[in-house]
């Protein structure tokens, strides 16, 4: 009896001590999370402007869609979801996300394959693939811009070297070439991440499985095919989901290697543009809060579909 | 059984492009930094000059050298701050039952899903409102939306899995909490707070967004920005040579790092995911 009142008191002053603990870093997530979105999606119902923040006032959904009447019976339809500069955006940034996380899919599927293989030297090619990854981006898009340049381009170089093009590409200052540019250099920086999330899945195939395998004298490819590949489909998923979460906010990368274009401009690089440089901090908040909802339906899906194991229950 | 010939030349050609792909661009920058005047325009595949001007053009100035610092400064401070903020939320999330716990690290967790835009807006009134616009701890500040979920999350599962017999003692003796965290756990943490640390300093270090927001002088600029910044006069003057030197500086202790770290890197990046 005595002891179950004593656990209880102890439990009690753990519990208290806990939420202690936990206090200054929920304050801080608090002030740098919570509050600023809440802010975030309350400017975009508003007319607010980058100077006069505070006497922002309520203006419904004028920033989302707008129909103004001429008076004739005639009108047109204003803001966000009829501005085709913003759907451009959008189809740019899904563009951008598919594109580039298929390529990373496969290339860090080859990669980590070659990584779990047993060879002199795996450890200095492990630190070489990740190279890129630790490479600021904001490096890498200036590195890529270079060998990208349209006179003195070593890429262009190359490919006339070895006689694919006949004419110099200029990749980042044409409109047809921008987004492979964008995607070229994301593709490299990126793909060293996917291989190594996938290796982790690799490595954790029990090897006997692939004895077997051999014994039985199945084929390799067959062995991917019908072995490997089932049992790192989770470990994929999770790279992939982790990644397109990651693309869908792309701003860096095209906010320096093709600045000021309608070919790359993505809802990242739309919503900055219009908070702080066009002075529509409204109008940009609106396609914050949009690309935030975006990326928030996907997160709860993924997570309500894996059942993700918060409690620790499992392990 | 040893593989055929053909079989193993082939790895090892395969081996040799996935090394060639990804070290030639910072190659190509070394290479280029190295360029001065006409040379630059010239393309070369092999360094035929070692001129170091294009350094000395970007660390006599005196702001790039400024700027470096700030970002020394700034991924520092917010090593250290995540870390100490995660430590302390990581030992109640992981060691100590209470209603709601599962809920909380959900939350925790999902702030780490935030685009950094959706909070941008409202991060940018805040800053204001405390008057750092403009100072480097406005980048310390913001910087914990993406440091401290993860280091929270690396750090739960890792204290998870160690032993409970380890605190029971120190619990039956009466220790306090901050005790159990100081004299238990701590001396146990050290690999999951490198590898954690390690990922808080790479993120901050390449910062652009907040850090392009933020900050409007030169001399308080982080290097991404600075980087991102260099303009001639005219879109046909751009200092190429100068900008590789400055990217060659700024990636150098990032090469370091992994080079150093690497399987603390990997396991900490693996962390984050297939635990999930």
């Amino acid at each position: 009896m005595s002891k179950t009142v004593q656990k209880s008191r102890l439990s009690r002053s753990r519990t208290r001590s806990a939420w202690l603990f936990l206090a200054p870093m929920l304050l801080t997530l608090a002030i740098v999370a919570a509050w600023p979105l809440g802010r975030t999606i309350w400017f975009s119902f508003t007319d607010a402007s980058l100077d006069l923040m505070g006497e922002a006032r309520f203006v419904g959904f004028r920033n989302y869609l707008e129909y103004v009447a001429w008076g004739d019976g005639e009108g047109q339809y204003y803001g966000l979801l009829a501005d085709a500069r913003w759907w451009r955006s959008v189809w740019n940034t899904i563009l951008f996300a598919v594109v580039s996380v298929s390529f990373e899919t496969v290339f860090g599927l080859i990669i980590a394959l070659v990584l779990n293989q047993q060879f002199r030297g795996r450890g200095l090619v492990r630190a070489a693939v990740l190279i890129p990854w630790a490479i600021p981006t904001i490096v890498s898009a200036k590195m890529w811009a270079w060998m990208l340049h349209d006179q003195f381009g070593i890429i262009n170089d190359m490919l006339q070297t070895i006689g694919l093009i006949a004419e110099p590409i200029a990749w980042t200052a044409s409109p047809d070439t921008a987004m492979v540019a964008v995607l070229m250099v994301d593709i490299w920086k990126t793909t060293p991440f996917m291989a190594l999330l996938i290796l982790a899945g690799l490595q954790m195939v029990p090897g006997d499985i692939y004895e077997a395998a051999k014994l039985d004298g199945v084929p390799p490819w067959r062995v991917f095919r019908k072995i490997t590949l089932p049992l790192i489909m989770p470990a994929v998923l999770v790279a992939v989901v982790f990644r397109a979460l990651d693309a869908l906010r792309v701003f860096d990368i095209v906010y320096v290697l093709t600045p000021n274009t309608d070919a790359t401009r993505t809802m990242s690089v739309f919503a900055r543009e219009n908070l702080f440089d066009y002075d529509k901090f409204a109008y940009g908040s609106a396609a914050s809060t949009l690309l935030f909802l975006v990326i928030a339906l996907i997160t709860i899906t993924f997570i309500m579909a894996t059942r993700m194991d918060l409690e620790g229950k499992r392990s | 059984m040893k593989p055929p010939l053909w079989q193993s030349i082939g790895f090892y050609i395969l081996v040799g492009v996935i090394v060639l792909q990804a070290l030639f661009p910072f190659y190509y920058a070394i290479l280029t930094s190295l360029e001065d005047g006409q040379a630059l325009f010239e393309v070369n595949y092999l360094p035929r000059a070692l001129n170091l001007a294009n350094y000395q053009a970007m660390l006599s100035g005196g702001v790039f050298g400024k700027q470096i610092l700030n970002s020394v400064f700034v991924a520092t401070v917010v090593v250290i701050l995540s870390l100490f903020l995660a430590v302390t939320a990581a030992y109640a999330l992981s060691r100590i039952r209470f209603r709601g716990r599962g809920l909380l690290l959900l939350t925790v967790l999902s702030v780490s899903m935030f685009p950094q835009i959706a909070v941008l807006s409202g991060l940018f009134e805040v800053i204001r409102y405390f008057g750092l616009f403009n100072s480097l701890w406005s980048l310390v500040f913001s910087y914990m939306i993406f440091t401290l979920p993860f280091t929270v999350w690396v750090l739960t599962t890792f204290m998870r899995n160690l032993p409970i017999e380890i605190e029971e003692a120190a619990i039956m003796d009466g220790a306090s909490s901050f005790t159990i965290i100081r004299r238990v756990f701590l001396p146990l943490m050290w690999p999951a707070m490198v590898t954690t640390g390690l990922l808080a300093f790479i993120h901050a270090w390449n910062e652009f967004l907040f850090a392009l927001t933020f900050l409007s002088t030169d001399s308080q600029r982080t290097v991404p920005v600075a980087i991102a910044l260099i303009s001639g006069r005219s879109e046909f003057e751009i200092p190429w040579g100068n900008i590789m030197a400055a990217s060659v500086i700024v990636t150098l202790p990032l090469v370091a790092l992994v080079l150093v770290f690497q399987r603390k890197i990997v396991s900490g990046l693996t962390a984050g995911a297939v635990k999930g």
